[in-house]
């Protein structure tokens, strides 16, 4: 459930990425501007790392449509996060194909690796994780994506799983 | 070697700029369109080719754009569907990857037909890489005049932009998506009205998906005429299959339709056959929503015959002993895998994405996700298989977009070629727990029980 107003950040957009909302609505028709609240939601997230309910109001002030056909689009969709998550977000597939290739494997790595369980934070701040549905990768399973680059690793094993670990860890020191 | 349309130059290095792709001969069939031929030569030509949409539905592309709304003063709208999530399918992001300018050419072309001005690629939000890929390739074909503003002198104009979705497999149905694209939840709209009558923003609209809109570039380029002889009887051309599971090769393919099932899962040209030295059991041959086949079933229709890569011949015998090509997402299971628990985790992501918006999805979705677990994990009894037969009936044809035939198809084919397998887990609770079950208690897959 969203908590609408629990978390409260002051959130302000910044001149660099209110320019990029105003490219995002130029692609439509005029009126049609509600149509960039995907892509904006996108680019909220990628700049504070999740979606605040002060920054869908903020959005909603932007586009000029009711707070809340923001936060039932933003309550749809899987890949916006509604509350704080660690710095990198590992998601995991979890569909078919991948498990038929070592997934479910590589999920009780990740868990033992973190020490955390699915969706929570570690201690340091650094990661979540989480096993999402099919990323259209089967023939390259298993596989995980990181956002807010959304890059991918392929043909996952625990050693590369620690290698990626350990690389982002050493990225923050 | 079989033949090649779309992948032809997939290994060229630079093959993903417009200048090497200009090189091998992209962008020849957008000035055939735009200097020599009218909008409707451009459909006759589709039509002709005998293309069938290569999402997953099939249905004729050169007819579904004939049914494309004209009235004067109002919008057209081309919607290129690159929400690719159905399990299993892998292909759409392979081509954007490694060749982002057929899909560009693609777009220019069938826009063109389709009197569009204004074209958009819903790619599924996942897909960032792909998203700045295919925006690249924007930039580079606009910047040579093959976008934008009077397009090589024509007098046409057309402008692409690229919209990510934001994680919902449900989009990738075509009504959702235009839901999505709207800036709302993707919950699927009622037909009629068709988008070709009233889609984005009300206007007239046509939904393709990546291949598809690939597929015209070489129809221009060959003919409508050559390309139809390409393929076998109304399955035409080529289509890209995604292979994966327990094969030794996984992969993007391209095929010529009418390709024998055998001969595609044992070649080494294909998928080189089973990993491990592992015996087949079974196939998924469109993507997760359509109906598993025990190997005998697959490798040979009902009456005897081999299968074939196409739309009719893995449908044969209907749904108690055929499949569908669907999407082309193929998927292949050695004798060590459990159609169960498959079944099981194809339910759960059907309950996940299911839309909320009909109630037998809505609930029924949940319901067999839950039942197939309880029978998985050995908690089962001998009537939860026929509940779950009645809940997947429940469903089917009760829904208003398709998600709610593939949740059910999947769990109706299991238990109709495996129902075995769902009585093994129920006899069977201790092995079940431990998930001790990769043993040969199964029936032998080259002998399934059909009932």
């Amino acid at each position: 459930m969203l908590s609408v107003k629990q978390h409260n950040e002051n959130v302000t957009f910044s001149p660099e990425l209110l320019a990029k909302f105003g490219e995002v609505v130029s692609r439509y028709p005029e009126g049609k501007q509600k149509s960039g609240l995907l892509p904006i939601l996108h680019l909220v997230q990628a700049e504070y790392g999740w979606v605040s309910a002060d920054a869908m109001d903020k959005v909603a002030v932007y586009l000029n449509i009711l707070p809340i056909e923001v936060y039932e689009v933003a309550t749809f969709y899987t890949m916006f996060l509604l509350q704080p998550k660690g710095k990198y977000v590992l998601e995991i597939c979890r569909t078919g194909p991948c498990c038929l290739v070592g997934a479910e494997r590589i999920m009780g790595h990740l868990e033992q690796k973190l020490g955390v369980k699915e969706g929570e934070v570690t201690s340091d701040g650094l990661f979540s994780w989480r096993g999402v549905e099919c990323l259209a990768a089967c023939g390259f399973g298993p596989v995980l994506q990181i956002g807010p680059e959304y890059t991918f690793y392929e043909h996952l094993t625990e050693d590369k799983v620690d290698e990626l670990i350990d690389n982002l860890k050493a990225k923050t020191e | 070697m079989a033949r090649k349309l779309l992948l032809t130059h997939i290994d060229v290095p630079g093959i993903n700029t417009f200048e090497v792709y200009r090189q091998k001969g992209g962008y020849v069939a957008v000035e055939k369109v735009v200097k020599t031929m009218s909008p409707e030569d451009v459909v006759e030509e589709v039509k002709k080719s005998g293309l069938r949409g290569r999402g997953g539905a099939g249905f004729p592309t050169g007819m579904k754009w004939s049914f494309l709304a004209k009235p004067e003063g109002v919008p057209r709208y081309l919607v290129c569907n690159a929400d690719e999530s159905e399990p299993g399918t892998f292909k759409d992001r392979y081509l954007m990857t490694h060749i982002p300018h057929a899909l560009i050419e693609g777009m220019i072309i069938s826009s063109f037909a389709l009197g569009a001005h204004t074209s958009y690629i819903y790619v599924r939000g996942e897909m960032m890489p792909q998203i700045r890929i295919l925006e690249r390739a924007i930039a580079e074909a606009k910047e040579k005049g093959f976008l934008g503003k009077n397009i090589l002198g024509s007098g046409y104009d057309l402008e692409i932009y690229v919209q990510p979705g934001g994680g919902a497999y449900i989009c990738g149905e075509e009504t959702a998506l235009l839901e999505s694209l709207e800036g709302k939840r993707g919950n699927p709209r009622i037909k009629p009205p068709f988008p070709a009558i009233a889609g984005l923003y009300n206007c007239p609209t046509v939904v393709n998906n990546v291949e598809s809109i690939a597929a015209t570039v070489p129809i221009i380029n060959l003919g409508g005429d050559e390309y139809a002889k390409i393929g076998i009887e109304r399955s035409t051309g080529t289509k890209l299959i995604s292979a994966s599971g327990n094969i030794v090769k996984p992969g993007v393919y391209e095929i010529e339709l009418g390709l024998p099932v055998e001969e595609f899962i044992f070649s080494d040209e294909y998928c080189g056959g089973i990993a491990n030295g592992k015996r087949l059991k079974a196939v998924v041959a469109g993507g997760s929503s359509v109906p598993i086949l025990p190997a005998n079933l697959i490798l040979k229709t009902a009456a005897g015959n081999s299968r074939l890569m196409t739309y009719e011949s893995l449908a044969d015998g209907g749904f108690q002993t055929g499949t569908m090509l669907g999407s082309g997402g193929f998927i292949v299971f050695d004798e060590d895998q459990c159609v169960v628990r498959n079944t099981w985790n194809f339910a759960r992501f059907y309950h996940h994405e299911s839309c909320g918006q009909c109630s037998p999805c809505r609930e029924g979705t949940g319901w067999m996700e839950k039942v197939l677990h309880k029978i998985e994990s050995g908690h089962g009894s001998m009537s939860d298989i026929d509940l779950l037969w009645d809940v997947q009936r429940k469903i089917e044809g009760n829904t208003i977009c398709p998600l709610g035939d593939a949740a059910a198809w999947p769990v109706a084919a299991a238990i109709r070629h495996f129902r075995d397998e769902f009585e093994w887990h129920i006899l069977h609770p201790e092995e079940s727990q431990t998930r001790n079950y990769g043993l040969a208690h199964y029936a032998d897959p080259l002998q399934p029980i059909v009932s």
